[in-house]
C-alpha cells in the first residue's frame, strides 16, 4: 500500500474505561458501551451527529442482538437513520480495520467525516449448545404426541446439556492451527528465548505506567481519553479497573501458567485481561475540516496489514509495521512514541527482539540485516492492554487514540501504533501530530 | 348529520364514522347524541352484514362534553341528558348483526361505553391508546352502561380498578384483561376490524372466578372494594367511588333504577358540592394547559446544571419525553444515582425495553458541561445559594448560543438578583418544579422585572411538553406554593410547640382533605429545609414570624432531619412514618391550621402575584394538593363565607 494521497484527519476521540471481566456478564452490553462512549466524544464536537458520511464499529464478537452493532449504535447516538453504520471483523485489529476501512472511503472521496471505532463486551460472550443438544432439539421439533415428547425427553443428552461450548475459548484458539492464543505466545518465548521473569517485570511495568497516567490525569476520567460510564443501578465507571496498584514481580511470579499448564511461562498475570470497553475516533477529510472549522489533533499518514504464520502471530506488528519504516525511510526510533498492543508480555518481548534478530529480519522481513532495538522509553507510555485489558474489537482504536494523544500531550510529532491479530496477522498505522 | 357519516362497502359491512363538527376531539354533545341514536335506525334498516364504528379523529372518543355537562341546570335536566346516552348505547347492543368499535386514541367515558355497546372492540396498538372512565375525577359515574357492562365483560377485578380510580389502561392491557378483542398495529388495523366483524366470533367467557365475583360473591367484592376506597377517599368528601360500588350492588348500574337512591342516585351526586368543585378543577386544569400555547418552543436538547433529586428527576422527564438531555455535576460519582432513578422511572413509565434503553441514551451526564453550548434551554438546579448562582449563570450566559433560554429552578432566591449576574437579564425565566418531579403536575414559571415575556410563554411551552401544568408567577418570596406552605407548616410547628400531638395535627388535616397532614408533609421535605426555608421567607418579609419554632429548631439541632435521616417529627421505617393513634381534639384545631394557609392565598391574590384568583387555587390543589374537592382554597374561604 503507498502512502495516502490526501490528508485523513483525525480530530477527536474517546474511550470508554475498560470494565475487567468478573467471570459473569458485566453492566454493558457492546451497544451500551459503544453509545455511551460516543455520545460524550459527540457532545464536546462542533457538528452534529447527523453530519457524519458513516459510521465504522469494528467488532469481533457482536451480541447475537446487535450483529450490525454498527448500525445500532449509530442509530442509538442520534446520527438518524440516513447515516449507513456498519460492522466489521479483523479479531483484535476490528477496531483499527475500521480506522482504516474509514480512511479507504475517504481516500476514494466517498466520505468526508466518519466516526469510527471498535467496541467488545468480553464478558457477555455466550454459552452455546453443544451439538447434541441441537440435535435433541431438532427432534424434539418433530415429536408430534405427547407420548413421542415424554419418550424424546427421557433421552435428553444430560453431559452436553451441562458442558456448553464456551464462546470466548473457541475465539481465542486458532482455528487453522488449533492453538490457544496464549500457546502463540509461548511460542515466541521459546522462539527468542524470554523467560518468566522478563513477562513478569514487563507486566509490572504496565501496570505502574497506567497507574501513573491515571494519577497524572492522561488516563484520567473526563482528561480527553476515558469517559465514564454509568448503569442502571446507581454506578459510575470512571477508570480502567483492571490495573492493580499493588502489581509486583513477586505477586506475578506466584501464578500459574494458564496456557501451557503447569510447565509453561504465560500466565493471566503477564497476559492481557478479559475486558469490556470501546473506543472512538472522528476521521475528517480536508474539505470536512474546512466545512466545519474543526481542529484536528493529528493524521493518520500511513497503515499496513501483513500476514504470517499463526503460530506466531504475536510477531504481526513486526510485519505490519517494518514496511511502514521503509516506505517512510524511518529507522526503528525515528517515531518518538510506540504502542504495540499487549496481548501477552512475551508476545510485545518477542517483537522486540525479532527486530535484533539479523537471522528473523533477512528471512522473514526481507532487510539486510537487524533493524535495531526500541527504545522502550517511548514504547507503551502508559501502559497497556496486560494492566487495562483488551477488549478485543476496541484495542486497535485505543491505541491509534492514545497514541495521537500522548503526541499532542507531550507536543512530540510522530508515533507508531501496531497490533498483533489472532490468525496471523499483524496491523499498524503511522500517525503524525498537527 | 353533522357529526357523523355511513357508507355500506361491497361486503355489506356498514362503516359509521364519529366527526364533530369543528372540533379536533370527538365528544358526546345532545345533537351528537341524538345523531346517532338517528344514524342506529337507518342502519338497522339497511339489514348490513355488519357495523364498524370508527372516528376520523386522532382520538376515538373522550366522552361526554363537559362542556355541555356543566350547563345542565337541574339534578332532572341531567337525568334527561342521561337517558340519551343509556337508550343510544342499548339501542346498538340490541343490533341484530356483529358490531365493531375501532379504537383509536382516547376512548374514555361515553366513547368506551359505546364500544361496550358494541360486540368487539379492535385496538390500534399504539401508546397513545387509552381507555378509561375518569367519570369519578368528575364525581359522576359511568351511567351509559358502562358500570353495568364493564365488570360483565373483563371481570370485577379489572373493572373496578378502572371505575374507582379512573385510571387509564392502554391497548396492550385491554386485551390482556379482555377489554377488547384484538390490539393490532396499524398495518393490519383496518383488516382485524374486517375480519372479526364478518367472521362474528363466540364472545369470550369469563373465568370462573370472576363469574362467581359477578354472581354469589358480589357483596364480598363490593365490600373489599370499599376498604380499598376508604383508604384513600372519605364518603363524604368523595361520595363517587361509593356510589358506584352501592349502584353496582344493588341496581347493577342501571341509574334509572336508581334514580330516587340518594346513596348513588345521579341527582344526589349531581347536587353534592364536591362534584361541582371536581368539574371546577377539570376547567382549571384545562385551563393551565392553555397557558403554554402562548408559544412556540420544542427544545431539542435540554441542559440541566446540578444532579441532586430535583436536577436529576427534571432531566430524566425530559429524556422521558423524548428531548435530548445533558446532565452536568462535578463528578461520575455525583451523576451516577441520578441515571439510577432515571433508569426505575423509565422502567416503570415507559416499560418496553427499547423505549428505556433509548430514553436512557437521550439522557448523558456530562461533568465536563459541554452540552451547554449546543441546549437550547438550559435550566440551573444547583443548591441555593445566591452567589454559586450568579457565577454559574456568568459562565453559563458565555458559552451557551445566544437564543437559548436560560432558567434556574430556584425556589427561595430572587430571580431578579440571579439575573444580575447576566450581561443580558432577560434571557433569565424560572422554571420551578415540585418534588417529586415525575409525579408533581404544577411548574411555576416565574418572570422578574426584567425577564423577557416571550420568555415566559416559551417556559410554559415548555412544562407542557413534559405534560406538566405551567403556573405564571411573579417574582417574589417564596412564589406562590412554597409561600403559602412556609405559614402553614411553621403554624403547625407552633401547635407542636404548644403541646399538640403531631399525629392530632396531621390527623386533622387530612380530615379535611389533605393528601398527607403537615408533620408528616414537613418530615418529607426536611426539617432542615424547612428551617432554612422559614427563616429565609421570614427575611424577605413575607408573613412568618422570625423566631423559628422551638420544636424545629431542637429537632434540626440533633440532626433529626425527617424522612431522609429516618428520624424528624415521626420515626421513618421503610419510607413510611411511625405515628401513634391521634389524639381526640377539640373542632377548632381545624380552623387553627388551615387559618394562616388560607390568610397567605388571600394576600398573594392581594398582592396580585398570580393573575387571579383561579389561578391561585388551581396552583394550590395541583402544587400542595390542597383538598380538591373543595375547589381551592380561595373558592373554600368564599364558599365558607
Amino acid at each position: 500500500m503507498a502512502a495516502m494521497t490526501r490528508p485523513v484527519y483525525v480530530v477527536d476521540g474517546a474511550r470508554t474505561p475498560f470494565i475487567k471481566a468478573k467471570n459473569r456478564p458485566g453492566p454493558f452490553s457492546g451497544g451500551d458501551l459503544a453509545t455511551q462512549a460516543g455520545r460524550a466524544l459527540l457532545l464536546r464536537q462542533k457538528f452534529a451527529p447527523t453530519d457524519f458520511d458513516e459510521v465504522i464499529l469494528g467488532c469481533a464478537a457482536p451480541s447475537v442482538d446487535e450483529v450490525n452493532v454498527g448500525r445500532v449504535v449509530a442509530l442509538r447516538l442520534g446520527c438518524g437513520q440516513k447515516v449507513p453504520g456498519w460492522t466489521v471483523m479483523r479479531n483484535c485489529a476490528s477496531g483499527m480495520q475500521a480506522l482504516d476501512s474509514g480512511i479507504n472511503n475517504i481516500l476514494a472521496g466517498r466520505s468526508h467525516l466518519v466516526l469510527a471505532g471498535g467496541v467488545d463486551a468480553l464478558s457477555r460472550a455466550p454459552l452455546l449448545y453443544a451439538d447434541a443438544m441441537v440435535l435433541w432439539f431438532a427432534n424434539m421439533m418433530q415429536a408430534r404426541t405427547a407420548g413421542q415428547k415424554a419418550a424424546h425427553f427421557a433421552k435428553l443428552p444430560v453431559k452436553a446439556l451441562l458442558a456448553p461450548v464456551i464462546a470466548i475459548m473457541k475465539g481465542l484458539t486458532d482455528p487453522m492451527v488449533g492453538l490457544l492464543m496464549g500457546q502463540t505466545a509461548e511460542n515466541l518465548a521459546h522462539r527468542f528465548g524470554i523467560t518468566r521473569a522478563q513477562m513478569d517485570a514487563f507486566s509490572v511495568r504496565s501496570h505502574q505506567r497506567v497507574v501513573a497516567a491515571q494519577d497524572g490525569g492522561a488516563l484520567a476520567s473526563g482528561g480527553g481519553e476515558v469517559e465514564a460510564v454509568y448503569d442502571r443501578d446507581g454506578n459510575a465507571y470512571a477508570l480502567d479497573d483492571g490495573v492493580r496498584r499493588d502489581s509486583s514481580v513477586e505477586n506475578l511470579a506466584k501464578l500459574k501458567p494458564f496456557f501451557d499448564r503447569k510447565y509453561g511461562n504465560v500466565t493471566p498475570g503477564n497476559s492481557s485481561q478479559i475486558t469490556d470497553g470501546a473506543a472512538w475516533l472522528v476521521l475528517a477529510s480536508d474539505e470536512a475540516v474546512k466545512r466545519h472549522g474543526l481542529e484536528p489533533i493529528g493524521r493518520i499518514v500511513d497503515s499496513e496489514w501483513a500476514g504470517l504464520d499463526p503460530a506466531q502471530m504475536g510477531l504481526g506488528p513486526v510485519h505490519a509495521a517494518t514496511p511502514i519504516l521503509k516506505r517512510h525511510g524511518l529507522a526503528l526510533n525515528d517515531p518518538e512514541y510506540w504502542e504495540i498492543n499487549e496481548a501477552f508480555a512475551a508476545q510485545v518481548l518477542g517483537c522486540l527482539e525479532a527486530w535484533k534478530d539479523d537471522t528473523y529480519c533477512r528471512e522473514q522481513l526481507g532487510l539486510e540485516a537487524a533493524l535495531g532495538e526500541l527504545d522502550q522509553s517511548r514504547l507503551n507510555v502508559d501502559g497497556g492492554a496486560i494492566a487495562l485489558g483488551h477488549p478485543v474489537g476496541a484495542s486497535g482504536a485505543r491505541i491509534v487514540l492514545h497514541l495521537l494523544k500522548t503526541l499532542k500531550r507531550n507536543k512530540a510529532k510522530r508515533g507508531m501504533a501496531a497490533i498483533c491479530i489472532g490468525g496471523g496477522l499483524g496491523g499498524a498505522m503511522l500517525v503524525e501530530a498537527v | 348529520m353533522k357529526h357523523w357519516r355511513w357508507e355500506k362497502d361491497s361486503q355489506g359491512l356498514v362503516w359509521l364514522t364519529f366527526d364533530k363538527a369543528g372540533e379536533s376531539t370527538n365528544t358526546f354533545s345532545r345533537d351528537a347524541i341524538e345523531e346517532l341514536s338517528g344514524a342506529l335506525d337507518a342502519i338497522a334498516a339497511e339489514r348490513p352484514k355488519g357495523l364498524v364504528i370508527r372516528s376520523a379523529k386522532d382520538n376515538f372518543i373522550a366522552g361526554a362534553d363537559v362542556n355541555e355537562f356543566v350547563k345542565l341546570k337541574t339534578a332532572d335536566e341531567a337525568f334527561e341528558f342521561n337517558r340519551k346516552g343509556w337508550d343510544a348505547t342499548q339501542k346498538l347492543r340490541d343490533l341484530p348483526f356483529p358490531t365493531t368499535a375501532m379504537v383509536n386514541g382516547f376512548c374514555m367515558g361515553g366513547g368506551l361505553e359505546l364500544a361496550l355497546g358494541c360486540r368487539y372492540r379492535v385496538a390500534l396498538d399504539d401508546p397513545k391508546t387509552r381507555f378509561a372512565f375518569p367519570e369519578v375525577m368528575l364525581g359522576i359515574w359511568p351511567s351509559w352502561h358502562g358500570l353495568m357492562w364493564l365488570p360483565k365483560l373483563v371481570g370485577p377485578a379489572a373493572a373496578f380498578d378502572m371505575l374507582l380510580t379512573g385510571k387509564s389502561v392502554d391497548a396492550r392491557k385491554a386485551k390482556r384483561i379482555g377489554l377488547v378483542t384484538e390490539a393490532v398495529p396499524l398495518r393490519i388495523f383496518e383488516n382485524t376490524v374486517r375480519m372479526v366483524t364478518l367472521a362474528a366470533p363466540a364472545p369470550r367467557r369469563l373465568p370462573l372466578l370472576q363469574r362467581l365475583m359477578l354472581g354469589p360473591l358480589r357483596g364480598l367484592v363490593v365490600s373489599q372494594a370499599r376498604k380499598q376506597v376508604a383508604k384513600r377517599a372519605r364518603p363524604e368528601h368523595y361520595p363517587a367511588p361509593y356510589a358506584i360500588l352501592h349502584a353496582w350492588r344493588k341496581y347493577d348500574g342501571d341509574p334509572i333504577a336508581c334514580k330516587d337512591d340518594p346513596a348513588c342516585s345521579l341527582k344526589a351526586l349531581f347536587e353534592h358540592p364536591t362534584t361541582a368543585n371536581l368539574i371546577r378543577l377539570f376547567f382549571l386544569q384545562d385551563r393551565l394547559k392553555s397557558l403554554g400555547k402562548g408559544a412556540e418552543f420544542n427544545p431539542g436538547h435540554v441542559h440541566v446544571i446540578g444532579a441532586g433529586v430535583m436536577g436529576g428527576d427534571i432531566a430524566a422527564v425530559c429524556a422521558m419525553r423524548g428531548i435530548k438531555v445533558t446532565l452536568q455535576d462535578t463528578s461520575p460519582e455525583r451523576l451516577a444515582p441520578a441515571v439510577k432513578r432515571a433508569a426505575k422511572l423509565f422502567e416503570r413509565r415507559l416499560r418496553d425495553r427499547r423505549r428505556v434503553r433509548d430514553a436512557l441514551d437521550r439522557l448523558i451526564p456530562d461533568v465536563s458541561g459541554a452540552g451547554v453550548a449546543h441546549a437550547d434551554l438550559v435550566i440551573e438546579a444547583i443548591f441555593e445559594n445566591l452567589a454559586a448562582k450568579r457565577e454559574l449563570f456568568e459562565r453559563v450566559e458565555a458559552t451557551a448560543r445566544p437564543d437559548a433560554v436560560l432558567a434556574t429552578n430556584t425556589s427561595s432566591l430572587k430571580l431578579a438578583d440571579i439575573a444580575a449576574a447576566l450581561k443580558d437579564p432577560a434571557r433569565l425565566v424560572g422554571i420551578h418544579f415540585f418534588n417529586p418531579v415525575p409525579q408533581m403536575m404544577l411548574v411555576e414559571i416565574i418572570s422578574g422585572e426584567r425577564t423577557a415575556p416571550e420568555l415566559a410563554a416559551k417556559a410554559a411551552a415548555f412544562a407542557r411538553l413534559l405534560d406538566k401544568l405551567p403556573l405564571p408567577v411573579k417574582d417574589s418570596p417564596g412564589f406562590l406554593v412554597n409561600r403559602v406552605l412556609g405559614p402553614y407548616l411553621q403554624n403547625a410547628f407552633r401547635m407542636l410547640d404548644e403541646g399538640i400531638q403531631p399525629e392530632a395535627i396531621d390527623a386533622t388535616m387530612e380530615a379535611f382533605g389533605m393528601p398527607m397532614g403537615p408533620m408528616e408533609l414537613a418530615d418529607t421535605v426536611g426539617l432542615d429545609i424547612c428551617l432554612a426555608a422559614g427563616k429565609e421567607l421570614a427575611r424577605k418579609g413575607a408573613s412568618g414570624e422570625p423566631d423559628a419554632p422551638r420544636a424545629l429548631l431542637n429537632k434540626v439541632a440533633l440532626g433529626h432531619l425527617g424522612r431522609k435521616s429516618g428520624q424528624g417529627i415521626y420515626r421513618w421505617e421503610r419510607g413510611k412514618p411511625v405515628k401513634a393513634a391521634a389524639a381526640r381534639t377539640d373542632g377548632n384545631l381545624t380552623e387553627a391550621l388551615i387559618e394562616p394557609y388560607l390568610t397567605e392565598a388571600s394576600a398573594v391574590h392581594a398582592q396580585g402575584i398570580v393573575a387571579d384568583a383561579d389561578l391561585i387555587d388551581a396552583g394550590l390543589v395541583f402544587g400542595t394538593g390542597f383538598a380538591p374537592f373543595r375547589g381551592g382554597p380561595l373558592h373554600y374561604l368564599a364558599s365558607r363565607k
